[in-house]
């Protein structure tokens, strides 16, 4: 047990680690706030489609030789979540099938660039890492670090002061609109937001995982807790104990991350549905 | 009283108009009963009138101190609020929601309107439930509170009693009269012509070329002639066309 400790204390001691783990908790938590709005309005898969839309951006930024490539992949990201939001309100156009289709064609396109192109003498690999989380988390720079922490926060923010217009507009839109909100407004802030949060958790699930990333705490929590505000409040906190100790136990056991923190949100949405089982308190 | 006029209105869907050139005068106190077949823009035309589809022609214009903000609405529900964990407190209160720009608690003056509102209703009691597990007429029921907190001078109801069983029903309408009474603008959507023809003021047809008229000049109309035999509510009967 105490050779336990010593490695996480060796571990932790090192900035790179503390950086990573900084990210990944606010990542979690943001991507958890946004999952109790996104599960609830049927999007479950936004977070799918849109980190694959990424991966594709990613791949078209690395035939480009960009080096920063957030610069290409957030406001390629922004826009098709702007899209996908507006279209499946047109209830003519299948979202779900739109959302399949934008998901697909980029992962393929992606691909096929980098194969094309031979960007890289590993291309597998790096495609590998894409999807399934990386180390890349452990590469993150200082600033790096400072702009997921500011987006955090911005996240944050926005959802604390704007719980009351989330739960209106998420439980009833018609009657959000009807009452004078601007709900287009509020859809396009949600959507960027989500595109931001999707940007930063790819880094830390990859963009095969990151949707996980987004609708288990919510769902785990729909199963106990019978009102928004509990449902928000559990989310939270269900996907910072997750991803710190998923983050944690892959240091330790030398497991992918990625996959580690999505195997603890399993498990905690297991113990959840025992627990609502129990209390009766879900039908979900 | 007008407290709205609509001029040579034409409505619909991208430019397609299911409703064309209706005029009639929103008075204070009106209980205005919309009813017509299935896909003839019943829907479509409140929606038009609370703005949340443009109009396609014609012009809606609010009187006096009168505003969009003075209508309370009580939307058909969907299938996102059959599994949505929320209380009836959290529901009734975002009511409110839209009268704080970046504001992010509800008022104390609020929470006393709201608990008003749920009395009034006889659903106070439940407000620390959870929505989704009540009846059908509970939750109609907290959902015309929430219209109720929103605003206070116009109800518009997108067809409060449907899905309930028959006794849910003649409470929702009851309680929607005793607010009539009080004064309050009641537009109503409803597919029930004999209790539309029991409680409304006036009646509007809807239809390509809709009728609107008090509801004796409905009975008297070639078109009321068609559905005399539910006039006087001796037939409790639906019309599902």
């Amino acid at each position: 047990m105490n050779n336990v400790f010593e490695t996480l204390g060796y571990y932790l001691s090192l900035p790179f680690v503390r950086y990573a783990l900084i990210v990944g908790v606010l990542v979690s938590l943001c991507a958890s706030l946004l999952g109790v709005t996104l599960v609830l309005k049927r999007f479950s898969f936004i977070g799918d489609g849109l980190s694959h839309t990424a991966f594709g951006a990613i791949a078209i930024a690395s035939v480009l030789g960009l080096t920063n490539n957030t610069i290409l992949v957030l406001p390629v990201t922004i826009i098709c979540a702007i899209l996908l939001l507006k279209t499946s309100q047109n209830k003519r156009i299948n979202g779900d099938a739109l959302i399949a289709i934008l998901a697909v064609s980029s992962l393929a396109i992606g691909y096929l660039l980098l194969n094309v192109f031979h960007v890289s003498s590993n291309v597998s690999g790096d495609v590998c890492s894409t999807l399934f989380g990386s180390t890349s988390i452990l590469t993150l720079s200082s600033s790096d670090v400072w702009l997921a922490i500011s987006l955090a926060v911005v996240v944050i923010i926005f959802f604390i002061v704007f719980h009351n217009k989330i739960f209106a507009l998420t439980f009833d839109e018609n009657f959000a609109k009807a009452s004078g909100t601007n709900t287009d407004l509020y859809n396009i802030l949600i959507a960027t937001i989500i595109a931001i949060v999707i940007v930063i958790a790819m880094n830390l699930v990859g963009s095969l995982l990151v949707s996980a990333l987004i609708i288990f705490p919510a769902l785990s929590s729909m199963r106990v807790f019978k009102s928004f505000f509990a449902v928000t409040l559990s989310s939270a906190i269900l996907s910072v104990i997750c991803a710190l100790f998923g983050m944690l136990a892959s240091i330790l056991l030398e497991t992918p991350v990625g996959a580690t923190i999505i195997v603890a949100d399993l498990i905690a949405f297991a113990i959840f549905s025992i627990i609502g089982k129990f209390t009766k308190a879900a039908k979900y | 009283m007008a407290q709205i006029t609509l001029k040579n209105i034409s409505c619909g869907y991208d430019n397609k108009p299911v409703i064309t050139d209706l005029s009639f005068e929103i008075n204070k106190g009106d209980y205005i009963v919309i009813v017509g077949e299935n896909g003839s823009g019943k829907s479509t035309l409140i929606k038009t009138l609370l703005g949340l589809i443009p109009t396609i022609s014609g012009k809606i214009s609010f009187q006096g101190n009168f505003s969009r903000k003075n209508i309370g609405y009580l939307p058909q529900q969907t299938i996102v609020q059959k599994d949505f964990p929320a209380t009836v407190q959290e529901v009734v209160m975002s009511g409110f929601h839209s009268k704080h720009r970046f504001f992010p608690f509800y008022t104390k003056a609020e929470k006393t309107i709201a608990k008003n509102n749920l009395e009034k209703l006889g659903v106070y009691d439940l407000s620390p439930r959870c929505f989704r597990e009540l009846s059908g007429g509970q939750q109609q029921r907290v959902l015309l509170a929430r219209a109720l907190c929103s605003a206070s001078k116009m109800l518009v109801l997108d067809e409060p009693t449907g899905g309930l069983d028959s006794s849910a029903t003649e409470e929702m309408y009851s309680i929607i009269k005793s607010l009539n009474d009080e004064g309050i603008t009641i537009i109503m959507i409803s597919h029930d012509i004999s209790s539309a023809l029991k409680y409304a003021t006036h009646i509007l047809f809807a239809h390509s070329t809709a009728f609107y008229g008090t509801k004796e000049e409905f009975i008297k109309s070639e078109l009321g002639k068609k559905y005399k035999h539910f006039v006087g509510g001796h037939i409790g009967g639906h019309i599902n066309e």
